[in-house]
């Protein structure tokens, strides 16, 4: 057994409910659905007891029916995990993870900003990337989010 | 309560250690640093959004204008993870030219590093020797992509112009000119006086600490953690070339001098040996428009540390989605933890020493009337004589410099 399928084993061997969600997609590449409620305990075991000590960053994605979240670890033998989960556009997003990964910070702020996921338990602080002065609600990075010099402008006078 | 003593001075965003915007609010008891918030954000250009809107090659030529000095680890990292959607198997030799370029790019970053150091603590001695020899790779750079910076070199399916013997011959005499200069820098990062006092315990960071955060490139060599893409998951050819990981243990901005000539090193062997083992065949294959459903990561390992690509593909052809992570992110981050404790004039120094990105510029210049007539285009080589010959008219003749790296080139 490689080290991939072991990995899927480890995970599944303490996550019953992860059973059907490993996907090993080639050397060195696994990806896990994770529901929301088990992602912090999933990330933490990886990190505590699997060795995945980066996070190499969290990549959002807009699904329609939620915002996409997937956090890439990395193992010192080159390994990424890949756990993707769906958080709600409106409504209480996953846990933070900077105690584990205290770089994170940047990453959560960075979907904070662009998909408007909420991160609970993120201390106050600087916004990142967008400015100050950016208007409330508006997510750059959703499918239906479009930046304003691509309107028609029909669509401006309208 | 506020501390009394605690003075807070902003830094930035227009920076005095770095040409690009980034902004730092540093707390200061006297000289010393207590604490250190980091404001980024100036640069973002909304990239990733502006991907979804082009088709796959197009995003190409976007993605590698995201940095000018580490373009090519952009475009590659990005068609690596296209290739794989697509399940392109791109011709050996095409791979061969990519690593080539993505070495040639690695000389000319840490180069250009050695020199910003010296600038930054007052040895600009070594800025301009540094600079001066980071031409002769400019050039073979120039020659081979057609371009000093943001090469277009590489495709979705290989790259887009193959080598002839005759560079290969150039590129080899090249290496030897520049290994010998490089030996030089070397013995001086370990002997020179100067820069072991003004460097060495600077900008410290632990093993411990660098494995805490997850800090990447040379920046965590110089901590002694032997990571690199290149070997943990290697892309490319990377598995088959011989080279070793160079670290430190000093984990200050001495050990990051140190790894990055160490690097250099390496690195000329290992452009050597793609030369000589240099395949025959095709440099590309043709890539479809629509690349079939599914999602890719590729993790590069940049001048500056991993550089890490996320591309999902909707069976369309344009992107669904496309991430970046630069490596400069983690290590800038890193920086305020670098400082806490160290001094207000070594802040300069410590945040030069991750490498943060600068920019370059172009190498033809179109020549035009003041009614916006073509006159004429003049060469990267003419524009250089001139350069030298304009020089030459108000007393400064560098004609004798220009010719004494030829000689060496000659030598070699």
């Amino acid at each position: 057994m490689n080290a991939e399928h072991q990995l899927g084993v480890a995970l599944t061997d303490k996550f019953k409910s992860l059973k059907e969600n490993v996907i090993i997609q080639r050397a060195r590449r696994v990806w896990v659905n994770v529901p929301l409620e088990e992602l912090h305990a999933v990330i933490g075991h990886a990190k505590e007891t699997l060795g995945y000590d980066m996070l190499c960053t969290i990549t959002g994605t807009d699904e329609g029916t939620g915002i996409g979240l997937i956090y890439h670890l990395a193992h010192p033998n080159g390994i990424v995990l890949s756990l993707s989960t769906l958080a709600p556009k409106d409504g209480p997003g996953p846990k933070t993870v900077t105690p584990l990964y205290p770089l994170a910070e940047l990453y959560e702020r960075e979907v904070i900003d662009l998909l408007g996921v909420r991160i609970e338990g993120l201390p106050p602080g600087n916004r990142y990337p967008l400015p100050d002065t950016w208007p409330e609600g508006q997510y750059p990075l959703r499918k239906d989010w479009k930046p304003a010099g691509n309107q028609t402008q029909k669509e401006q006078e309208g | 309560m506020t501390d009394p003593e605690i003075v807070r001075v902003p830094l930035g965003p227009q920076h005095p250690a770095l040409k690009e915007p980034s902004s730092f609010l540093l707390s200061l008891r006297g000289e010393q640093i207590t604490d250190v918030g980091v404001r980024l954000g100036y640069n973002h250009r909304g990239m990733e959004k502006a991907c979804e809107d082009r088709p796959f090659l197009n995003d190409l030529y976007l993605l590698e204008r995201i940095c000018g000095i580490c373009s090519h680890s952009h475009s590659t990292a990005y068609a690596t993870a296209v290739e794989e959607l697509a399940g392109l198997t791109v011709p050996r030799r095409g791979l061969f030219l990519r690593v080539l370029v993505g070495e040639l790019e690695r000389i000319h970053s840490h180069l250009l590093w050695l020199g910003v150091a010296g600038h930054e603590i007052g040895f600009d001695t070594l800025l301009m020797y540094s600079w001066r020899d980071r031409e002769i790779v400019m050039d073979l750079l120039a020659d081979l992509t057609g371009n000093r910076v943001n090469y277009g070199y590489n495709t979705i399916g290989g790259v887009r112009r193959d080598i002839t013997q005759e560079q290969c011959s150039t590129m080899r005499k090249a290496m030897d000119a520049l290994e010998e200069r490089t030996k030089y820098y070397a013995e001086l990062a370990a002997t020179e006086i100067t820069l072991a006092k003004r460097l060495s315990g600077v900008g410290k960071m632990t093993k411990e600490d660098v494995l805490r955060l997850g800090v990447t490139g040379p920046t965590a060599r110089a901590s002694g953690v032997a990571r690199d893409v290149r070997k943990d998951d290697p892309i490319g050819i990377y598995d088959e070339l011989d080279f070793e990981v160079i670290t430190a243990e000093s984990g200050d901005v001495l050990g990051r001098t140190i790894v990055r000539v160490g690097e250099l090193l390496q690195t000329y062997k290992m452009v050597r040996q793609i030369l000589s083992n240099l395949p025959d065949g095709p440099i590309a294959t043709k890539a479809p428009r629509k690349i079939p459903q599914g999602q890719a990561i590729c993790r590069y390992e940049a001048p500056r540390g991993e550089d890490f690509h996320f591309v999902r593909a909707n069976g369309t052809e344009k992107p669904e989605r496309v991430k970046v992570r630069a490596p400069t992110m983690i290590n800038v981050q890193a920086v305020s933890f670098m400082m806490r404790g160290g001094y207000l004039a070594d802040m300069p120094i410590t945040l030069a020493a991750i490498d943060p990105c600068f920019s370059c510029t172009d190498r033809l210049t179109e020549l035009r009337s003041d009614d916006g007539a073509l006159l004429g285009k003049k060469t990267w080589a003419e524009l250089r004589s001139h350069g030298i010959e304009h020089y030459r008219k108000q007393g400064v003749d560098i004609s004798v410099v220009s010719k004494q790296l030829a000689c060496k080139m000659e030598r070699a």
